[in-house]
């Protein structure tokens, strides 16, 4: 294992091979975090390294998991680590924990570290998981970040809790967007994060499984 | 440990040490963190007793400003501050009067008793012979107190607290530190440009009913007695005013409040 390697597992996941625009993994979080960007923060922090620990454990043990139980034994290092995350984040940084609630929780059930545990770790050593558990926590940190970054600029008019664009309601002149405070908001913008990836990246766009087939009435068919 | 890492023994043996490690580290983090997390919730309903008096300060910490409280129980029932006995039967129950945890009062028969169907207006079940009561003197005399309240919303029991001025009629603030309803539709609750429109309202009519309700839609102007609805959560601003009009009835905070008004202690 060269170090090579250690900066393509983490450098790959940021735009090549993004958990999210890429493999689309872990969507469902990326709606719920999204609407202040403190909390988004936080979560990033806890996913890169639930992903990186997990990553390492899962992988020191990987020739002694018996197949049969692989997942159920991958689930419990996760669960684990999470609870740890979820305790440490109770008692040193409340109120956050407080606004992520249940998503920390549901940090075991996220697809990014499943997948990162089961096709990375699986099959590779330790340090090179650990470092890939970083590179895709990362990944999804920077979309998580960029999207947060929207979401509390254009919806609340602050970052990070100071103001930026004064709002009308506080006797400026920014009249906030609710919606981009609702959970929907944060699909259109990952779609169009995932849409100016790929015109700058075409190698990302993916063929089509099947192609539509003509219109009947234009192409002679019968009715 | 030569033998297949498939064969049923191994797969036990691996579960088995896979489980203990987990379990160390879970319950390792959980006992190590818990003090600092009582610490947390303890001093986030402090801060939610400071917020409804509005004497919140973000620059000092919640002890600080908390000193200036009084944390004294009260017999609700009697309507009166608990006499020294009760407060040892407390005591002796294993509650803390300077931290009574309501919550767990709640559920011991000795301090508690079932609320009877039409009796029950905020759905609680269960009432507390005694509670938490923060009372903030000036020179002597009654400033403000901050009476804790709780209730059933539209999916989850709200639990806050409501701060009474000097005339023990005129709110000085309400706010919930703990509830689960729908963000952004009964979550308003939490929002503070709501919240403040509770300021100012009187609780009681000239008679001494209890008049405060929220009102769907807009409040009338000028009266004393009526609070703007939440848009989009008419249940939870039903469970508001159910639960505001319980603890400040008869049942509720009424007695003592009424006993404190003639200036009996």
């Amino acid at each position: 294992m060269a170090l090579s390697d250690i900066k393509r597992v983490v450098t790959e996941p940021l735009i090549s091979n993004n958990p999210i625009t890429v493999q689309i993994l872990g969507i469902c979080s990326a709606l719920a975090v999204t609407a202040s960007l403190k909390v988004t923060l936080v979560m990033c922090i806890a996913l890169t390294l639930v992903t990186a620990f997990s990553g390492f454990g899962i992988s020191l043990i990987r020739n002694h998991i018996p197949n049969s139980i692989r997942i159920i034994v991958q689930m419990t290092i996760i669960a684990s680590l999470v609870i740890v995350v979820d305790q440490v984040l109770k008692a040193f940084t409340y109120e956050i924990s407080k606004q992520l609630s249940v998503f920390v929780g549901l940090i075991i059930t996220n697809c990014i570290v499943m997948g990162r545990a089961e096709a990375f770790a699986m099959q590779n050593g330790p340090v090179l998981s650990f470092f890939d558990g970083i590179g895709n926590g990362l990944g999804y940190s920077i979309l998580l970040i960029s999207v947060a970054v929207v979401r509390e600029l254009f919806g609340s008019g602050t970052l990070l809790g100071i103001e930026i664009l004064p709002l009308v309601t506080d006797g400026g002149w920014y009249v906030s967007n609710g919606l981009l405070l609702l959970p929907p908001s944060a699909f259109f913008i990952i779609g169009g994060l995932i849409g100016l990836i790929r015109i700058i990246r075409k190698d990302q766009i993916e063929e089509p499984d099947y192609t539509i087939s003509p219109n009947t009435e234009n192409s002679g068919g019968q009715f | 440990m030569s033998a297949n890492k498939d064969s049923i023994q191994r797969t036990l043996l691996v579960t088995v040490l896979l489980c203990l490690v987990c379990s160390i580290l879970v319950a390792g983090s959980a006992v190590t963190l818990r003090d600092r997390q009582n610490q947390n919730q303890a001093n986030d309903m402090r801060r939610s007793v400071l917020q409804a008096a509005g004497m919140y300060d973000a620059e000092k910490t919640v002890e600080e400003q908390f000193e200036n409280i009084q944390v004294r129980i009260a017999n609700i029932e009697e309507g009166r501050f608990a006499t020294e006995e009760e407060l040892n039967s407390l005591k002796a129950a294993g509650f803390d009067p300077a931290n009574f945890d309501q919550r767990k009062a709640s559920k011991n028969p000795q301090f508690s008793r079932a609320l009877k169907g039409a009796e029950d207006t905020a759905s609680i079940k269960t009432l507390t012979r005694f509670s938490s009561v923060y009372v903030i003197e000036q020179n002597g005399a009654i400033d403000s107190v901050v009476l804790p309240i709780h209730g059933y919303g539209l999916w989850s029991t709200l639990y806050g607290f409501i701060a009474l001025e000097s005339d023990l009629n005129t709110i000085a603030g309400l706010g919930f530190y703990d509830h689960a309803e729908t963000p952004g539709l009964g979550g308003e609750v939490d929002n503070p440009t709501w919240k403040a429109k509770w300021e100012e309202k009187h609780v009681y009519n000239d008679q001494g009913d209890v008049a405060i309700r929220v009102v769907k839609g807009h409040a009338e102007e000028g009266n004393p007695y009526q609070v703007d609805g939440l848009s989009g959560a008419t249940l939870t601003s039903v469970g508001v005013t159910n639960l505001v009009q319980f603890w400040m009835g008869d049942t509720g905070f009424g007695k003592l409040l009424s006993n404190l008004k003639q200036g009996g202690e």
